[in-house]
């Protein structure tokens, strides 16, 4: 469109849009197929030397004035073009004279952590004081201006080379042909307009890649050849993008998190980084494990500080999900449509998971002293609460077996007195069956099912079990359940516990019971009694049958 | 405070003594005129020697006379007019007897004092379970009498024996023993889920940083929170502890800034944790380690240990380590610089969590109701009717008479296996009820002036509500 202007590209930021860069502005187009025009929707007049686009983010930046260190991003969706605000670079020197300073080459764009950052390369310069070279971070947030956050140290001059993969920032360097990776959520030292940070790891390589040599069938057997790394002729594309020039291979970066567990010492550190991987789940159960096998096993209280992050990060889903449903539930889902159901990333490891992987295979391997087995376990439960996340039983039992194959009932007790494995009916029942090598279980049980004030059923048939059926009316008849319990279950029991006294008495209860409620004292033939009626005269004679009272 | 004032000042009421104290084994000298042989200890000492071999005889004679009768249980006291004796074989052929003189009431006549023995006032369960207490004080400091003989015969035994029980029955007290001593319990501290865990977590890492420690026991405000000792063991312990030892140390933190107790505390500004066995001053090198000796699981392993007692403001933990590796002082400072910050910590988080309940349940209220609840499955033990222990005594606060009526109401209670519930109608408006269900005991005191049966047992029934409710406790 404008006069005597040279085009730089173009790109297209939808199927039917296109964007011109020329060297005198940016010229936003529709395409209209049918007719097989272009409509120009916006177009702005500005010096341009080169430009950048990120489709990710629908982003172009530009690069203004004689210096080029203005940078100026649009961003386009559906029909519209919108300005944001420029930024200024800064240069490491002053340049003395007024040609293009920064160059395209150092300079990329791309999504970290759901956010878009312009990288600046920025070399090392002999007159300021840094010790190499270093990447500083520019957040461009669509609203607002942008602002320098991050300051990535290389610690090294030479020739760079950027990628972005899984929220990482991974600088290559062509000299030592190592690269280094960098994770602007860790820890960082700030000084007072941005952050600075030290690489995660020491550099390593790119693991080599083995390229299977093409050719007829009949000499496939020849080795592969090592592709060769960090060659000059290499190009990056971002995110993850590189491209060898000279052997013709287009590349895609991964990051492989298992190495990192080695070049990782501290535990803590470890799971900050792991956690905010992409394909961390297996990765982090494994370093669970491996922090209490016998041959690398952890103090308590890095296992501790490990436990609390990974609870973290799963308290932290439970509550998206907790508000999500509630909002569902009360119909408000409509109303706002940019509700999203939380994404369960595999960062949320639960405790089906930690049971299932690490915890129930590390206490059955018994290798480790039961001092320590019960520590972690505790040590667990004692984090999950921390996050008030309620635990699941299956944990208390874990805890249980350990401590009973230990002879350890007097822990076991002290830990129930003080409700530290929460009352359940599962551990309830685990607890009765415990009563034959532990007593007390019997007690601990009955307290725990008292609690829960939905076993009442229970209660009854543990007591009648034991032959404490006066127990067992009492019982009921103090939570006002008398006149609906079946009167041949106690009858039954009485009968077995071969007292005569008791089964008198429980015999008269239900005879009175029948009086009050149906006017006669007799037992119906739905209640199957016949053959304790039979046994009452027996012993005591038919005359000590209660009489029906007349009025 | 033995001495309560009877009607109008003319009666005196004596409080029961102890008469004498003596072990003996009667495998010792079996044969005639070497009887004196199988005398092992014997209180007081000054008694003439003849007395002794005819009183310990008198002992051997009762017991083999009973056996007769139920060979399994003999005779476990006597009574007398004047006293008491108790009989306790806690070792096989090892005895232990214990005379203690009944109270007396001395009334004035004509001028003249007249004493009146009171037969039947001392209560045979309490004095029982005191004599055997004196036997689980000796075993879990010295070991077993049989340890000691094979150790070095009769001659240790006997050193040990009088090297205890001298300073020991001096602290026994036996005008103020009751229903407390009867169940020995333990009291715990009362303390929310997440408090506790982190109890836990402590207690396991410092086992960990401090590796040769085998058990630890943790305690608040003088009750305790955590054992890893079994519970018989930690039930003598928690006797010594509470009874003996923490008594002995005022807790400086509650002295005045500037007083001279605080003063004296090793310069450390960086935590309130102090040894109250061990070492008093870490900084000097000439610091003796050196901890008293316990005795664990006599009847299985038979565990000899170090006893180190540290404590930060409210908050005790026992540290108990093999006997066979001795604590040294590098120990002791690597204990204090590991355990001082964290327990001055854990310590204060404890109280606030303690505070924080306490409002929360509406706790701060004086309780209503006098009772003792004693849980004989976990030695759960709760007493609103005593004070607070002080070194010397722990003293009811209802009177003598109420305590014998619940000593009595527990004798019945121990000889049937059943539940039970007993309702007694005491002197001046007082109700005592006393009730049983699977493994506890509940007595509770009432004072409501024309109550009656059916009233006592709604109170009964509002106090099971609200102090009981989380646990299976029949009505």
């Amino acid at each position: 469109k404008t006069k005597n202007a040279n085009i730089l590209g173009f790109c297209w930021t939808s199927s039917t849009e296109i964007v011109f860069i020329t060297d005198q502005g940016i010229e936003f187009y529709q395409v209209l197929p049918e007719k097989r025009t272009l409509k120009l929707l916006k177009n702005q007049s500005i010096n341009v030397n080169w430009y950048m686009y990120c489709p990710e983010s629908s982003v172009i930046l530009l690069s203004t004035t004689v210096l080029g260190n203005v940078l100026q991003p649009f961003y386009f969706k559906s029909g519209t073009m919108s300005k944001l605000s420029k930024f200024e670079i800064e240069l490491p020197v002053a340049p003395k004279s007024s040609k293009l300073s920064l160059s395209e080459r150092d300079i990329a764009m791309a999504t970290i952590y759901g956010h878009l950052y312009v990288l600046y390369l920025r070399h090392h310069s002999r007159t300021s004081n840094s010790t190499g070279a270093e990447v500083v971070l520019y957040h461009l947030p669509r609203e607002g201006s942008c602002k320098k956050t991050h300051i990535l140290k290389l610690n090294r001059t030479g020739k760079f080379a950027l990628n972005v993969v899984d929220n990482l920032v991974v600088v290559h360097h062509q000299d030592t042909e190592t690269s280094v990776i960098f994770d602007i959520k860790l820890k960082g030292e700030f000084d007072g307009t941005a952050t600075i940070q030290q690489f995660v790891l020491p550099p390593r390589s790119i693991q080599p890649y083995q390229i299977p040599v093409a050719g007829p069938a009949s000499v496939t057997s020849q080795s592969p050849v090592p592709c060769k790394l960090y060659s000059s002729s290499w190009i990056v594309f971002q995110p993850d993008i590189i491209i060898s020039a000279s052997e013709g291979y287009l590349w895609s970066l991964q990051v492989k998190l298992e190495p990192v567990v080695t070049l990782l010492l501290d535990k803590g550190k470890l799971m900050d980084f792991l956690l905010q991987r992409k394909e961390c789940k297996m990765v982090i159960l494994s370093v669970c494990s491996q922090m209490l096998s016998t041959t690398e096993r952890g103090s308590l209280s890095v296992i501790a500080t490990v436990f609390d992050k990974l609870n973290n990060e799963y308290k932290k889903y439970l509550e998206a999900e907790q508000s999500y449903t509630m909002v569902v539930e009360a119909g408000l889902s409509r109303s706002n449509p940019l509700l999203k159901r939380p994404v369960r990333t595999q960062a949320v490891i639960d405790q089906s998971d930690m049971y299932t992987h690490v915890l129930s295979v590390f206490t059955e391997k018994k290798e480790a002293p039961h001092k320590f087995t019960i520590a972690v376990l505790m040590e667990y439960i004692r984090s999950l609460n921390q996050f008030q996340i309620a635990v699941q039983h299956y944990l208390y039992e874990l805890v249980i077996k350990t401590l009973v194959q230990h002879n350890l009932f007097y822990m076991l007790h002290q830990f129930l007195q003080y409700h530290v494995l929460s009352d359940s009916k599962p551990l309830a029942c685990l607890l009765l069956s415990l009563e034959s090598i532990y007593p007390p279980a019997h007690q601990l049980s009955l307290d725990m099912l008292k609690r829960l004030s939905t076993a009442n059923d229970e209660i009854v048939e543990v007591l009648l079990s034991k032959h404490q059926v006066l127990a067992a009316l009492r019982f009921i008849r103090g939570i006002g359940g008398h006149d609906s319990i079946s009167a041949r279950k106690f009858l039954d029991a009485a009968k077995q516990a071969e007292d005569d006294m008791l089964f008198y008495t429980i015999f008269r209860f239900f005879e009175q019971r029948n009086q009050r409620l149906r006017g006669n004292p007799s037992f119906t033939p739905g209640e199957h009694c016949e053959e304790h009626v039979t046994f009452f005269k027996q012993v005591f004679g038919e005359q000590a049958l209660m009489k029906p009272t007349t009025f | 405070a033995a001495a309560a004032a009877g009607g109008a000042g003319q009666e005196k009421q004596l409080a029961p003594t102890l008469l004498s104290f003596f072990i003996y084994n009667p495998k010792l000298g079996p044969k005639e005129g070497e009887e004196e042989k199988k005398i092992l200890f014997y209180h007081p000492n000054e008694v003439e020697k003849n007395e002794k071999i005819r009183n310990v005889g008198l002992c051997e004679a009762i017991v083999q006379f009973t056996r007769t009768f139920s060979p399994t249980k003999p005779a476990k006291s006597l009574h007398t007019q004047k006293n008491r004796q108790f009989f306790h074989e806690p070792e096989e052929n090892f005895w232990m007897v214990m005379v203690v003189r009944n109270p007396i009431i001395e009334k004035h006549k004509d001028g003249k004092p007249v004493y009146e023995y009171q037969e039947e006032e001392l209560l045979d369960k309490v004095y029982s379970s005191v004599l055997q207490q004196c036997y689980s004080m000796y075993k879990l400091f010295n070991g077993t009498f049989l340890k000691a003989m094979e150790d070095g015969g009769v001659k240790v035994l006997k050193e040990r024996l009088e090297k205890f029980f001298h300073r020991y029955l001096q602290t026994l007290h036996l005008q103020s023993c009751d229903l407390l001593d009867v169940f020995c319990g333990i009291s715990f501290f009362p303390l929310d889920k997440m408090t506790y865990l982190k109890i836990q977590s402590f207690i396991n890492r410092m086992e960990e940083s401090l590796n040769i420690v085998k058990y630890t026991a943790f305690l608040y405000n003088d009750q305790l929170i955590w054992s890893g000792l079994e519970q018989d063991d930690m039930r003598i312990l928690y006797k010594y502890l509470t009874t003996s030892l923490f008594p002995r140390h005022m807790e400086p933190e509650l002295a005045g800034r500037d007083s001279p107790i605080r003063a004296e505390m090793p310069g450390n500004l960086q935590h309130y944790g102090r040894f109250l066995t061990g070492p008093l001053n870490l900084n000097d090198p000439e610091a003796k380690c050196r901890f008293p000796k316990i005795f664990v699981n006599t009847d299985d392993t038979y565990e000899e240990l170090h006893l180190i007692v540290y404590k930060a403001m409210s908050a005790a933990v026992c540290f108990m380590i093999d006997a066979s590796i001795p604590p040294t002082l590098e120990f002791c400072r690597k204990l204090d610089s590991i355990v001082g910050p964290q327990l001055t910590v854990l310590a204060s988080d404890i109280c606030e969590q303690y505070n924080i309940n306490k409002r929360i349940s509406g706790a701060e209220k004086e309780p209503q109701f006098k009772f003792i609840y004693f849980n004989h499955m976990n030695l759960a033990e709760k007493s609103t009717i005593h004070m607070r222990k002080t070194p010397s005594v722990s003293l009811a606060s209802v009177h003598p008479d109420l305590m014998k009526i619940l000593g009595d109401i527990n004798s019945d209670f121990s000889r049937v296996d059943e539940d039970e519930e007993i309702i007694v109608k005491a002197m001046s408006d007082y109700w005592v009820v006393g009730k049983k269900s699977d493994q506890r005991e509940l007595y509770v005191i009432l004072n409501q002036k024309n109550a009656n049966l059916i009233e006592v047992n709604e109170e009964v029934k509002k106090l099971c509500a609200t102090q009981f409710n989380n646990i299976f406790f029949l009505d």
